[in-house]
């Protein structure tokens, strides 16, 4: 395959702005008038990362390397909260639920989303069917979780009332300790696969019709296309939205906050869930902030290999 | 200079404007209490006693001249806001304060000690129930806050299961237990147990895997580490307690072979299908709805769910206290609520005068006529049994425990909240099969470890 259209796009402006017909005086002004302008472009999104996201993290970092609590100011008491981390039993507990939960979120999406952004590709365009599948990504996170406990309440809840009517056993689907992540996994996975079909539909669009109908005369069956053009095409932004949903995944918090609460016995408790324990119950901040260091590496670490892995940066369409 | 004095009257102006943030937003901080301006902000999560609290308020601003503004959020959401606002120094000035949560809060620093005060005013602590005002101290002996309420439990029974059963309230209220066989507890729980084909838990040929009725719920909210509504009323009545002493444990007994005992029998409940599992009390949100959907036969429950189960019409109901246990009393837990002063408060002055007025007949009286909840000062128990009475509602079930003297108390100990994490996943697992009596030796090992 010839090198990537993508890597060979010329960059623009700099060359040009500074090119040898200009005079010296006009080159040394037009950079400093270029970085004024810039400055205003850039300023206002500079300065929301900067206090939103650069200085807590800053500050995280350094919390995690002291005995912070709630209030006041914490001693520097160097790895001490990462040796605790590393020897904390319920540490890696949350990690491994996290994991189950990330693995099973993300397979069961994926695979349902790619289906239905295919099939709204290929057999419709309605505007109405893209709207359905995304609402129930505009319901609030906790309202679902609710709404969803409330349903599968074993005694009340209406999926138990009809899994009890057609003569099955009732389900503890929260209550037990093998069935509860999955639970929590697959409420998540109704809730976002809508929007992340979008996602995937939204790459779809970029891929040209003329390769189904060079496919269709070659005689390729739908699942040829499926595997030979499509697949391949879409690896870019399969790339972007993996990246996207399992960061996301593995923020999992609110569904096991307003439903499990880390139970039964350790089985959700999920590493955010646990940093949240540790912060605001029992206020130690510091070791709070070195697990969320370690998820922060995880995560960098993550993105980065499914990254070099989906080659993003790269199209199959030259 | 006509420049540089603009600035100056601009800056001076802008300081003033910021300087006067905090007044505006405390009242007259500096101000002694009485003053017309002074204002504070007092907070709580029960909305059902809001009403009876904003008529103290009112009764208390026209005596004082103090404007008490009240707030009320969710149980979850009040503390999560309490504790920010520690934080960012915005907490209320006074707020209902909770055992599980006041031993860190002292921890920390966030609440106003008022010994000096009780003393200097004369406050008389016998007024309240026994051991209540005791409850909120530290190590040291100095108190952060005066007694408002306490909550026993007792049993909510379905009085048509009962009377089908052929179980009278006088048999319900004089049951016994004992972690062998049961005794006339578990005979009752198990004839109030239906199965799908209408065969009693007391009958022959009860199919326990197919149960339409069970004879006792189990509550998942009260699966931790205190088993207030679950397994602590056993406990408690089975010679067994949480710790040395109370307030400020530090050395725990859920190794202890007498509550191991008592929940492999609670355990059995289950095994028999008397009492639904472990799996299935953690997947409802509250036993309530079972209880009212004519699944549940009798729940225990607190005295704070009076006006849930008691205040509707769907099903008859009626109380009866815990059973007596093997050591020849019957137990429940005995919890009570305080108000607190936050430490930062700009107005020290006024938020106790408002805690001692919280704290005084005049307000818990006002409470007391209101019937949600039992006050803490014992005349203005006497005049909320007589308001329930009214009401139509025989709460006995509850307040015999206070009576005949055979209340516990909560448990208070530093890093109560690890404690509670660490015996609640023990004690899930012992009930749901998966542990042994090991695994609570283990986790109290873990949790006295925390005070070494």
């Amino acid at each position: 395959m010839s090198a990537p259209a993508m890597t060979r796009r010329p960059v623009p402006t700099r060359s040009t702005a500074t090119g040898p017909s200009r005079t010296t005086s006009p080159r040394g002004k037009r950079p400093r008038n270029d970085f004024r302008v810039a400055l205003v472009f850039i300023g206002p999104a500079a300065l929301g990362f900067i206090v939103f996201f650069l200085v807590p993290t800053l500050r995280g970092i350094w919390f995690s390397f002291t005995d912070q609590n709630l209030i006041g100011a914490g001693e520097f008491i160097g790895l001490e909260n990462y040796t605790r981390m590393f020897a904390d039993p319920l540490f890696w507990n949350s990690l491994l639920v996290t994991l189950e939960y990330v693995f099973i979120n993300i397979a069961v999406q994926t695979v349902l989303a790619v289906g239905i952004a295919v099939l709204m590709h290929r057999l419709t365009q309605s505007v109405v069917i893209r709207g359905i599948v995304l609402l129930p990504y505009l319901v609030a996170n906790v309202v679902v979780a609710l709404v969803w406990f409330w349903m599968f309440d074993y005694s009340t809840g209406v999926v138990n009332v009809i899994i009890d009517t057609i003569g099955l056993d009732r389900m503890a689907f929260f209550g037990n300790e093998a069935t509860a992540i999955p639970t929590i996994a697959l409420i998540n996975v109704w809730r976002h696969v809508g929007y992340t079909a979008l996602l995937i539909f939204a790459g779809l669009q970029t891929i040209p019709k003329e390769l189904y109908e060079a496919g269709a005369i070659d005689g390729a069956s739908e699942a040829r296309m499926f595997r030979s053009i499509t697949l391949p095409l879409l690896r870019p932004v399969m790339a972007l939205v993996l990246v996207i949903t399992v960061v996301g995944s593995f923020q999992i918090f609110d569904t096991v906050a307003v439903t499990t609460e880390g139970g039964p016995v350790d089985a959700t408790r999920v590493i955010y869930y646990y940093i949240y324990q540790q912060a605001f119950q029992r206020f130690d901040l510091g070791y709070a902030s070195a697990l969320s260091v370690f998820l922060l590496v995880v995560l960098a670490v993550v993105a980065f290999i499914q990254l070099r892995l989906l080659r993003s940066n790269r199209s199959d369409l030259a | 200079m006509t420049h540089r004095s603009r600035t100056r009257r601009l800056a001076l102006s802008g300081l003033a404007g910021i300087a006067a943030i905090p007044l505006v937003l405390t009242g007259c901080s500096a101000q002694p209490t009485g003053d017309e301006a002074a204002s504070i902000t007092y907070w709580l999560w029960d909305s059902n006693q809001q009403p009876a609290y904003q008529q103290c308020a009112d009764d208390f601003e026209e005596q004082s001249g103090v404007h008490v503004t009240i707030e009320q959020y969710g149980w979850a959401d009040y503390w999560q806001g309490l504790t920010t606002g520690f934080a960012s120094a915005t907490a209320p000035d006074v707020f209902a304060d909770h055992l599980s949560y006041f031993p860190e809060f002292v921890s920390q620093g966030q609440l106003l000690g008022i010994s000096d005060r009780i003393e200097a005013d004369g406050i008389d602590l016998d007024i309240y129930q026994d051991g209540l005002a005791d409850l909120w101290h530290d190590q040291d002996g100095e108190r952060y806050g005066l007694p408002k309420d306490f909550d026993t439990v007792a049993l909510f029974y379905n009085e048509q299961m009962a009377a089908d059963a052929g179980l009278t309230s006088e048999q319900l209220a004089n049951l016994e237990w004992n972690p062998t066989e049961g005794g006339s507890f578990e005979q009752a729980i198990a004839a109030l147990t239906v199965d799908v084909n209408g065969v009693r838990g007391s009958e022959p040929g009860f199919d326990k895997n197919n149960v339409a009725v069970y004879g006792l719920a189990l509550s998942g909210n009260g699966l931790n580490a205190s088993g207030q509504q679950t397994w602590a009323p056993y406990a408690l009545g089975n010679d067994w307690y949480y710790g040395d002493t109370t307030p400020w444990t530090t050395e725990f007994a859920f190794g202890d072979a007498k509550l191991a005992e008592t929940l492999e029998w609670y355990r059995s409940l289950q095994e028999k299908g008397y009492m639904p599992t472990v799996d299935i009390a953690l997947s409802e949100q509250d036993p309530l709805n079972g209880y009212l959907a004519g699944r549940y036969a009798t729940v225990t429950d607190g005295s704070w769910m009076n006006g849930s189960y008691l205040g509707q019409d769907d099903v008859p109901t009626k109380v009866a206290p815990t059973p007596v246990g093997p050591s020849g009393s019957r137990a429940s837990l005995f919890n009570g609520l305080s108000d607190g002063i936050w430490s930062g408060t700009k107005n020290p002055d006024a938020a106790w005068e408002w805690v001692k007025y919280l704290g005084s007949t005049d307000c818990q009286d006002v409470i007391a006529e209101s019937a949600v909840v039992f006050p803490a000062i014992k005349s203005s128990t006497e005049k909320a049994n007589e308001a329930f009475a009214e009401k139509g509602w025989d709460v006995s079930g509850f307040t015999v425990q206070v009576d005949e003297g055979t209340t516990a108390l909560l448990p208070i100990a530093d890093h109560w909240s690890e404690v509670n994490d660490t015996v609640t996943a023990a004690i899930q697992s012992f009930l749901n099969g998966t542990g042994d009596p090991a695994t609570l030796s283990d986790a109290n090992d873990q949790v006295n470890a925390l005070f070494e």
